[in-house]
């Protein structure tokens, strides 16, 4: 009996931590997605970036872990800007292939830079020393970085969700997703919206790219090999949605660990399978309204 | 079109010279095809091998009989993808008419060659690729290991030493397997126990959950293998995030989880970890300290040399004794021949032999506790294992013809 509780706090904890991290990475995803009506496959990139320049920080500059990561969120987010003013804006309302194509080529300038100047081994992450080892509850012992992760997420998630309920910038974001042409009609400045909440999605995607790089280690192969997750968050929890995404990212993190911690031969078969289910079952995603 | 009428001229020029410069020096021109992974995220330990080889070549090129030179040719593989590796090789037997292929970090790579060398009865030098098969195809002869070869004494040492339950956990591929069944072999005939074992995918960034059900189920080792370089300091890592070490669970290992190359980069979460190993910057032997002092004078004292490095060291030296012997005039039956009876004692791993009968290698397994040496970490070896062979092809002897 002890067993099977032991094995459960173990798959709930690991998959909790889990699931922050694609969390934070595929919000900024889901509303551009919903907002903009965007396929922007190239939102890893942005993750990306952000785990490097942390890491980048720490490990050759000496910054402390903190401001590394603050540093990275701010020079991503100000870089997506610089992107989307240049780039992703000449292609609101276009066609959703050419969409594909601009990103898709993104991606591949990204991984084609990151090996430049990164080279292609995994980068070296080391969180700060009180953050390292095991945290002793009591009950039991629990990675103490994991536990900092499962936190941060947790805070992070509340901020998020407080602010878009209770600001003026959040009513605006919704107003545009569920009508953009009345929300222009009302007089919010959706052109200053949409720079706003892609450098707001981009910055989170760099903090969880940042804070993540022990889940998922920064390297090259960063943004088309995990993009396929990122999708999968927001597909299943429903575009333009703030919450949809952070159970969808509860249920694959959670079960993606259950599944590695109870058969670890299946790999990430389970995954697919429950995500095809899923979808069958709601094509719009956990929250999205009916097709 | 200016372009092409240069690089035409170019060419024709090359040819002349190549042409004219042939007969002129008379000189006999042993080639050398090498095939292993430089370029891509795989490509360190191959780069470590040709470092290894083309330091020898270098060193001892005034050894060879007079009149003979060694070319070597390099060629890419990018990785484990047999059919470039099998392109690689037919191009080199067939346009370049090498007279020795080597390499090949990747098994998959090393049965793709082994079966050109076969065709062209050309040897090939299999200078790390470590599944136990490939040299059961002719032509073939073995200088690096198998993980039967390696794992087997690790489990018989542990099984000695106090600990009678563990749980392994490797990566789900060729190599991985091999390392299970060789622990499990060494450590069950040594009275001990295998309770589970774990298998993760070899393409998995977080081993945190598969640890984790270790950690939970408590036994008193753990047996992991993973393949050597990034993957190893990720995996020790997560060993020590989770305090596994903390929880009385002793780790036992091979040496691709504590390369040398990879210790700096792992904080001191592998000290007192055990493992089996063929080689060691740490060694003390002369031969490897000679070895050590050419290596850190051609490379600096940055690069370190690892177990692939050696192993092309090893094969350079092998081709060379070929050559040597036959004053540079031979085919593959009689390379072979000489190359399946090598025997040395002064490799920096110390002393190792080819088997006639399987053209394996037959070396010393050593038993290696990463411990603190002038600040930094290194693998101490403490016990030898003499002369191992590939446990392997004792246990599956080739089907009669």
């Amino acid at each position: 009996m002890s067993e099977i509780l032991a094995a459960s706090v173990s798959i709930l904890f690991h998959g909790l931590a889990f699931a922050m991290v694609l969390y934070l990475i595929s919000v900024g995803l889901s509303v551009t997605m919903g907002l903009m009506g965007f396929v922007n496959l190239a939102h890893g990139v942005f993750a990306m970036f952000g785990g490097y320049a942390a890491t980048t920080l720490m490990n050759a500059y000496g910054v402390p872990f903190p401001l590394a990561l603050a540093l990275a969120v701010v020079l991503v987010a100000a870089a997506s800007v610089v992107c989307e003013r240049v780039l992703y804006r000449r292609l609101y309302g276009a066609a959703e292939l050419d969409q594909v194509l601009l990103t898709i080529g993104l991606v591949f300038m990204a991984v084609a830079s990151a090996k430049y100047f990164w080279g292609p081994l995994a980068q070296l992450f080391q969180p700060p020393e009180i953050l390292r080892g095991q945290l002793d509850l009591g009950f039991r012992e629990f990675p103490a970085y994991r536990s900092f992760l499962i936190l941060c997420g947790a805070v992070l998630v509340t901020a998020l969700w407080l602010g878009l309920d209770r600001t003026r910038f959040g009513a605006k974001i919704r107003a545009a997703v569920d009508n953009l042409r009345m929300a222009q009609a009302v007089g919010i400045n959706t052109s200053q919206l949409f720079t706003l909440s892609f450098a707001l999605g981009s910055g989170l995607a760099a903090l969880g790219g940042g804070l993540g790089a022990e889940i998922l280690p920064i390297y090259p192969g960063y943004p088309t090999d995990y993009l396929v997750d990122f999708l999968i968050v927001v597909s299943v929890g429903g575009l333009g949605s703030i919450r949809g995404p952070f159970f969808a990212a509860l249920l694959l993190g959670v079960s993606d660990t259950a599944f590695k911690y109870l058969l670890p031969e299946l790999g990430s078969f389970f995954i697919y399978a429950l995500t095809l289910a899923l979808l069958m079952w709601r094509p719009r995603g956990l929250v999205g309204g009916p097709l | 079109m200016e372009i092409r009428s240069k690089f035409f001229g170019a060419f024709i020029g090359a040819a002349l010279a190549a042409a004219l410069a042939a007969p002129v020096s008379a000189q006999t021109v042993i080639k050398i095809g090498v095939i292993t992974t430089y370029s891509g995220p795989l490509a360190p330990p191959g780069l470590s091998m040709d470092r290894g080889l083309s330091l020898y070549a270098k060193l001892h090129e005034k050894d060879l009989p007079p009149g003979v030179t060694v070319e070597i040719l390099r060629r890419d593989d990018t990785g484990p993808n047999p059919d470039v590796a099998k392109r690689l090789a037919q191009e080199l037997v067939t346009r370049d008419q090498v007279n020795f292929l080597a390499g090949t970090v990747y098994s998959p790579d090393g049965f793709a060659v082994a079966s050109i060398a076969a065709e062209a009865k050309v040897p090939f030098v299999d200078m790390n690729a470590a599944a136990s098969p490939i040299t059961r195809t002719p032509y073939v002869v073995r200088d690096s290991f198998t993980l039967w070869q390696v794992a087997y004494p690790m489990g018989l040492w542990a099984a000695k030493h106090g600990m009678k339950q563990a749980m392994i956990a490797v990566s789900d591929y060729a190599p991985g397997n091999d390392a299970a069944g060789g622990f499990a072999k060494g450590f069950t005939e040594g009275g001990g126990q295998v309770l589970d074992t774990i298998k993760f995918p070899l393409q998995n960034p977080d081993f945190v959950p598969f640890l984790q059900r270790v950690k939970d189920a408590k036994p008193q080792a753990l047996f992991i293998f993973v393949p050597g370089g990034p993957q190893s300091t990720q995996m020790m890592k997560a060993y020590n995030d989770l305090g596994l070490k903390k929880a009385g669970i002793t780790l036992v290992t091979t040496q691709d989880l504590a390369m040398d190359s990879e210790l700096p980069n792992m904080g001191d979460a592998p000290l007192g970890v055990v493992n089996s190993g063929t080689y060691t910057t740490a060694a003390t032997r002369p031969a490897n300290l000679a070895f050590l002092a050419a290596w850190t004078k051609e490379y600096g004292d940055k690069d370190i040399a690892d177990f692939p490095a050696i192993q092309g060291w090893d094969g350079m030296a092998m081709i060379f004794d070929v050559i040597k012997q036959t004053g540079g005039k031979f085919n593959g039956d009689q390379a072979m021949a000489i190359l399946g009876h090598y025997k040395t004692t002064d490799s920096p791993r110390g002393s190792f032999m080819i088997d006639p009968d399987t053209h394996d290698i037959v070396q010393n397994v050593y038993i290696r506790r990463v411990e603190k040496r002038n600040g930094k970490l290194a693998n101490i070896e403490f016990q030898t294992y003499p002369n191992v062979k590939d446990i392997w092809k004792e246990m599956n002897p080739p089907k009669p013809q």
